[in-house]
């Protein structure tokens, strides 16, 4: 059996990983937030691989340049406006 | 199965390039990252861009930065990469290589948001370096030197800051005060909290200066200030003295000086006037450098256009700020400004180049616009912009173009032209500079001249006047029964004055230590002594001479019968007989080895004998003739030589087994070419590698190349031996076949060939050593998206579609161009005057307005051509699409017909089909088209598939029909005499009909969009444009299509290959390659089954099929495959994968033919993990491995790096795997002839 201090150690754990590294999720996680998690890290990726940018570029018909610079604009807002909170029931 | 991955040809793409000093003070150099490999450049004195070294990293180079200490001369590189890892390297000159100086981990590895690596930037004063991932997290580090003058790197410093995106990222000029990193970053942690959108349309981006605080070793968040919205780049600006400080921030349409405590400055970025009102002029490169006192930094923008940027300072505060359009190249992914007034352009897609300043456009003649910070104005719709016309290059001028296949976005592999072995199409480039290009295996030869010659010559050599001159004097050709001498100068005569015997065939000639001549003929021999005095010597009896070698000092002949007869030149310049030999049998071939430097004569000669064996004699005093070893080859010598390994004897350079090392080379008169390692002390054979190259015997020669001796083989087709990074390199030319040929050095060609090839004599440059492909090209109209070989007619149809571009009919640039032209030639008509001049002028006025009537596209010509490449094509509307389908006649090379596609129709998949029920067109080609196609999201007006039939031999098509099929066609293949359709995630089937094609059956259900199509007996292969491939059958009895077997991981499709009936290779964007076999039991059951597995397929799991398919071969490649084909790449070879990626680079899978091979080179791959990791970092393994596991298949191209490591490492590899370093290399140079 797991101790209460446990518990809490475990909790801290978890949040020592959150803060250390973006998009780890925790168990109210809801949709809206895990695709904006899932887009910014395809987003970074894209923009980190130069051949996946040059895919994109050639199909866009863009320079490579300003596909990349789209890719970043785009993580601001990935998935549009976030859904209005529900109230805790 | 168990692959072998080689890398034929490296990427040629540049993502990065950075200028510097990186192998000695005061040279000029570039280095540039290729994706994975990293390669070091330097344009020569003329102007040619050589390649020094190259190495592939296995990891992605994400950024790079020069750094210099203060003071210093030389500067290292850091390299930002996805190994979670901050590398600065430094090029050892010595061992030719970069050295890796310090490895710090910071990080996870790949190409992560919050990972550096993608940002990197220096303190101009080399104090510090700051390295930034998209998101969060930055690092700084404190660089240093010790007391020897190494550089120190302190643990890093972070500048961390959750939720902030950055955009850019460079050091500040600040002295040397504290250094500053400024970042341009956006906070986007309100935008996803607040649901109304108010907190989005508020994000503001900042300029956040980050200062270091050398004292107190902390980096501190010192200054951030709201900046432009479409901030995207930052340029740093000289300060401290130099400069005014502070730095550019570059955003859509502005440039903006910024400094703290100093108000913004900003001036417009004029714009093309064509450009429409929407489009943002976004800069994508810069390049600064400073000269005493002033400042040059260049900007480009998305479109190419060049801008000199100019700031009014005076001391720290900056009065305007100018822009003046400069000139127009294509869009680069970096461009470096050069001391000596070079401009080198890394291309984003297609050829690099070097330019040359003609002027900096700072004279008053030149009429560039030019924005200013003073004269911006503000109206109610925002700044009023500047426009200017893009103009023909009048600042640069171009000096040299490296070749670049980026992007290859298909390839395929025939032999059209009836050649040994089969061509490389390739369509490679984007919008107007697309090119297709034939790439042929080889090294490209320039030819230099040919000049026809008065019969059949034997031979042919060179010599020099005398022995300290540079360049060649005489050209002295053989024939059966007599020779001729030209002289070499501002052109190339007869001389009679050069006291050779003209009358009599020359078997060989030299020109001696102390410069006199010798000229070998059947009948003995000639000494011309430098004041032109004669000694001749006769050949004994009814004895002539058969064969010859000399060298400055040494002189063997063997006369026929077989005797031998050895010479030197004694101290008073006489040639003195010493010694004479029975060999006991006819002798074949001669070859003796120049004096090695600092010594009195080659100890060793070879000697071919036709009784098949290849001997060793020994030329020192003592011992003069006696066979130190002798070596059955098999089959008659026709040719030996003696070649010194690589650079053997040079400084620093004994890394590397083979070095030091002599070899024989004996060509056999059945082609094939043996090399033995000759032991340097006792003479004694050892380690004997074949090489067939050709249908004739190699004739072997000597001849310089990059300065080394080196070899020149002469079969059915040339060959070049030379030693390259420390290996022997064996290649073909792609020229034709020679008979004889010399080394050839004159001021107009450096480094050449004389050559005779039936009754012509040649003189033949390399271009550049090192290329694997040669290659010729056709330009196209627009992006190459698909095309396919008519194997009957030997023609290709290429799909070409370019988006937001405009289409030919709609070129109102092009017409008004054209309309010039026809208005100039009814001009020039008019001035000539009379009556037939008149006639005629009206006849070429009409036939001008036809042509102006009549759009030809600009690739045609080839001033419209070069105009287009470098302005690129004019941009149009999102889902605005230019299209065309072409035929190509791929021996000439030329375009036979091209249709332009109307109706904003996108041609983006071919084939070609026969229909069962209407055999009387033949072969058609069927294009599939898209209209209005519009991405994000993505959607298609309709979609078409037109059906052209071949007229002309294949010279024209002509359009059947076009049916509509409500989507993107994305694949087409032939079926059973009718044609399958893949239009967005539906397949169907359709049948020819009289207006318009029949549907004949649809399946619905296919995951994603069908992205490829192969057919085999009743089964299709689909691959997936998201989930990989899936096996269909159909049934004929039913008329319907099911799955019934798929595979279990997601792939991004973008080439399929079908290997065998149960085996398919694929490739993904993500740069993986697999091959996916269905198990054979589950191939068995299917054939079998009376229902097809139809029944199976309806009680498919979770909406997948019954049967799954098994990975049988993964690796990663590194970046994204577009095409992938099956061929054999040399007569007699085996057949193997050939694969072309995005980023311009030619690779191979070949299948190991034995288990023993497969476990040989696994062992090695192993030890070579261990023993030589990644130069970046990045773990051979985990790179390999970078989306799923790597299978099966070993990594060729760390096993070449073997050559490149330390002697004792190559000894303990090779002890691991019980062998000799020597069969270590034996063992991979085998493998690599092979394949190609």
């Amino acid at each position: 059996m797991a101790s209460l201090a446990d518990r809490f150690n475990i909790n801290a754990q978890l949040e020592h990983l959150q803060a250390k590294y973006v998009g780890t999720g925790h168990a109210d996680i809801n949709r809206f937030e895990w695709n904006v998690n899932i887009k910014r890290d395809t987003y970074a990726s894209l923009v980190g691989h130069h051949s996946l940018s040059a895919y994109h570029a050639i199909a866009e018909n863009e320079s490579i340049g300003r596909t990349k610079y789209s890719f970043l604009q785009n993580m601001l807002l990935p998935c549009g406006l976030p859904p209005e909170k529900e109230e805790e029931a | 199965m168990h692959l072998y991955n080689l890398t034929l040809s490296r990427p040629s793409a540049i993502t990065c390039a950075i200028y510097g000093n990186f192998s000695a003070p005061k040279v000029h150099e570039i280095v540039v990252a290729r994706g994975k490999v990293l390669e070091l450049l330097r344009p020569d004195d003329a102007g040619k861009v050589q390649a020094i070294h190259s190495t592939e990293v296995f990891g992605i180079i994400r950024s790079l930065t020069p750094f210099r200490f203060p003071g210093a001369q030389q500067d290292y590189v850091i390299c930002g990469s996805d190994s979670g890892r901050i590398v600065i390297l430094q090029y050892s000159k010595d061992k030719n290589c970069f050295t890796r100086i310090h490895q710090e981990t910071f990080g996870k590895s790949g190409c992560r948001r919050i990972v550096p690596g993608e940002y990197l930037a220096v303190d101009p004063k080399g104090r510090a370096c700051m390295i930034a991932a998209v998101e969060k997290s930055k690092f700084v580090y404190v660089l240093n030197r010790d007391n020897d003058a190494r550089l120190t790197i302190s643990s890093p410093l972070e500048a961390h800051k959750g939720s902030n995106l950055c955009y850019a990222l460079a050091g500040l000029d600040m002295g040397f005060d504290n250094p500053v990193f400024a970042a341009i970053e956006l906070d986007y942690a309100e935008a996803d909290t607040d649901p109304s959108g108010e907190a989005a349309s508020e994000a503001q981006k900042h300029l956040t200066m980050y200062e270091l605080d050398l004292g107190l070793n902390h980096v501190v968040r010192k200054y951030s200030e709201p900046i432009d919205n479409g901030a995207n780049m930052l340029i740093p600006v000289p300060g401290a003295g130099d400069g005014p400080g502070g730095v550019i921030v570059c955003a859509e349409n502005f440039l903006i000086y910024k400094n703290v405590d100093h108000a913004e400055v900003r001036a417009v970025i004029p714009r093309r006037s064509s450009l429409s009102g929407e489009r943002g002029v976004l800069i994508t490169a810069y390049t600064s450098f400073r000269q005493k006192q002033t400042i040059y930094i260049f900007v480009q923008s998305e479109y190419g256009d060049l801008y000199r940027v100019t700031l009014d300072y005076e001391q720290e505060v900056v009065k305007e700020l100018r822009i003046k359009y400069f000139d127009t190249i294509p869009p680069a992914a970096s461009i470096c400004l050069m001391r000596k007034g070079f401009l080198f352009a890394a291309s984003e897609f297609g050829d690099h180049s070097l330019y040359q300043f003609s002027s900096l456009g700072d004279d008053a003649a030149d009429a560039g616009v030019e924005s200013s910070s003073a004269s911006l104005m503000e109206t109610d719709e925002g700044y009023q912009p500047v426009f200017f016309d893009p103009r023909p290059l009048t600042n640069l001028e171009p000096l040299d173009r490296l070749d670049s296949l980026a992007p290859i976005l298909d390839m395929k592999v025939a032999n059209l032209a009836d050649e040994e072995i089969p061509q490389i199409y390739a369509t490679c480039g984007r919008g107007a500079r697309s090119t297709l290009r034939v790439l042929r295996p080889g090294l490209a030869v320039t030819e230099m001249a040919v000049s026809p010659l008065p019969g059949n010559p034997t031979a042919v050599w060179t010599i020099k006047r005398s022995a300290g001159d540079e360049y060649d004097a005489y050209i002295v050709v053989s024939f059966s029964n007599a020779t001729l001498v030209l002289s070499i100068g501002e052109t190339v005569e007869e001389v009679s004055d050069s006291g050779f015997n003209g009358n009599v065939p020359t078997v060989q000639c030299q020109l001696l230590a102390d410069d006199s001549m010798l000229q070998v003929y059947p009948g003995g021999l000639r000494h011309i002594r430098p004041d032109r005095r004669i000694n001749e010597w006769k050949a004994p009896g009814r004895k002539t001479i058969s064969q010859a070698t000399t060298n400055e000092r040494q002189v063997a002949i063997a006369l026929s019968g077989g005797e031998v007869v050895y010479f030197e030149l004694n101290p008073q310049g006489m040639l003195v007989e010493s010694e004479k030999r029975e060999m006991g049998g006819d002798v074949a071939c001669l070859c003796v080895a120049p004096v090695p430097e600092g010594r009195t004569r080659c100890p060793f000669m070879a000697v071919g004998m036709y009784d098949g064996t290849a001997r060793l004699l020994s030329l020192a005093p003592d011992t003069t003739l006696k066979v130190l070893s002798t070596q059955a080859v098999g089959a008659t010598p026709e040719s030996v030589l003696m070649l010194d390994s690589p650079q053997s004897g040079r400084e620093g350079t004994d890394e590397g087994a083979g070095s030091g090392a002599l070899f024989l080379q004996v060509g056999l008169v059945n082609g094939v070419l043996l090399r033995t390692e000759v032991d340097r002390v006792t003479g004694q054979l050892s380690d004997t590698r074949t090489r067939f190259l050709g249908t004739k015997p190699p004739k072997l020669f000597a001849a310089a190349v990059r300065g080394e001796r080196s070899m020149l083989a002469l079969s059915s087709r040339p060959w070049l031996g030379y030693s390259d990074q420390g290996k022997f390199n064996l290649v073909p030319m792609s020229y034709e076949a020679l008979d004889y040929a010399a080394g050839f050095c004159s001021e107009q060609v450096p480094e050449g060939f004389v050559a005779v090839a039936k009754n012509s004599l040649r003189v033949i440059a390399l271009e550049r050593l090192g290329e694997f492909f040669n290659q010729q090209s056709l330009r196209l109209r627009y992006t190459p998206r698909k095309f396919v070989i008519h194997p009957d007619l030997k023609v290709l149809a290429i799909a070409e579609a370019d988006h937001a571009a405009i289409p030919l009919a709609q070129r109102e640039d092009l017409k008004q161009a054209a309309a010039d032209a026809a208005a100039a030639a009814a001009m020039e008509a008019d001035q000539q005057g009379g009556g037939e001049a008149a006639a005629q002028a009206a006849a070429a006025a009409a036939a001008a307005a036809a042509a102006a009537a009549e759009l030809v596209g600009p690739e045609m010509g080839e001033e419209s051509a070069a105009r287009e490449e470098q302005w690129g094509a004019p941009k149009g509307e999102p889902g605005q699409w230019a299209s065309c389908v072409r035929i190509v006649d791929p021996v000439s090379l030329q375009t036979t017909h091209c249709i332009e596609m109307a109706d904003n129709e996108a041609a983006l998949s071919v084939c070609l089909v026969n229909f069962d029920s209407h055999p009387e067109h033949g072969t058609l080609l069927a294009v599939g088209t898209a209209q209005g196609l519009k991405f994000y999201p993505r959607e298609a007006q309709n979609g078409f598939v037109h059906l052209y039939r071949f007229l002309d031999g294949g010279k024209r098509i002509e359009l059947v029909h076009k049916t509509p099929v409500e989507g993107v066609p994305g694949a087409l293949a032939a079926f059973k005499g009718r044609l399958l359709v893949g239009v967005d995630s539906l397949l169907r089937l359709y049948d020819m009909g009289k207006k318009r094609m029949l549907r004949k059956c649809e399946y619905r259900r296919l995951p994603t969009r069908v992205a490829t199509l192969h057919v085999a007996g009743s089964r299709i292969y689909v691959g997936d444009s998201q989930e990989s491939v899936l096996f269909m059958k159909y049934k004929k009895a039913d008329n319907q299509f099911y799955v019934f077997a798929d595979d279990i991981v997601p792939r991004h499709t973008t080439a399929t290959l079908h290997l065998d009936y149960d085996t398919l290779a694929g490739a993904d964007r993500f740069g993986n390659v697999f091959v996916s076999r269905l198990p054979p039991e589950i191939s068995a059951q299917v054939e079998e089954d009376p229902t097809g597995g139809k029944y199976a397929a309806e009680t498919g799991l979770l909406g997948g099929a019954p049967n799954k398919l098994r990975a049988t071969n993964t690796f990663h490649v590194g970046e994204a495959v577009m095409a992938l084909q099956r061929a054999v790449l040399q007569p007699g070879g085996r057949e193997l994968i050939v694969y072309g990626t995005i980023n311009g680079a030619i690779g191979v899978l070949y299948p190991f033919t034995s288990r023993e091979d497969s476990d040989f080179f696994q062992h090695l791959e192993m030890h070579m993990r261990q023993e030589h990791p990644p130069l970046l970092g990045r773990d051979h393994l985990a790179y390999r491995s970078y989306y799923f596991p790597v299978k099966d298949v070993v990594d060729g191209d760390l096993c070449e790096q073997y050559p490149q490591l330390s002697a004792d490492k190559q000894r303990a590899v090779a002890e691991e795997l019980d062998r000799t370093p020597g069969e270590v290399l034996k063992k991979l140079e085998d493998i690599r002839n092979k394949l190609v």
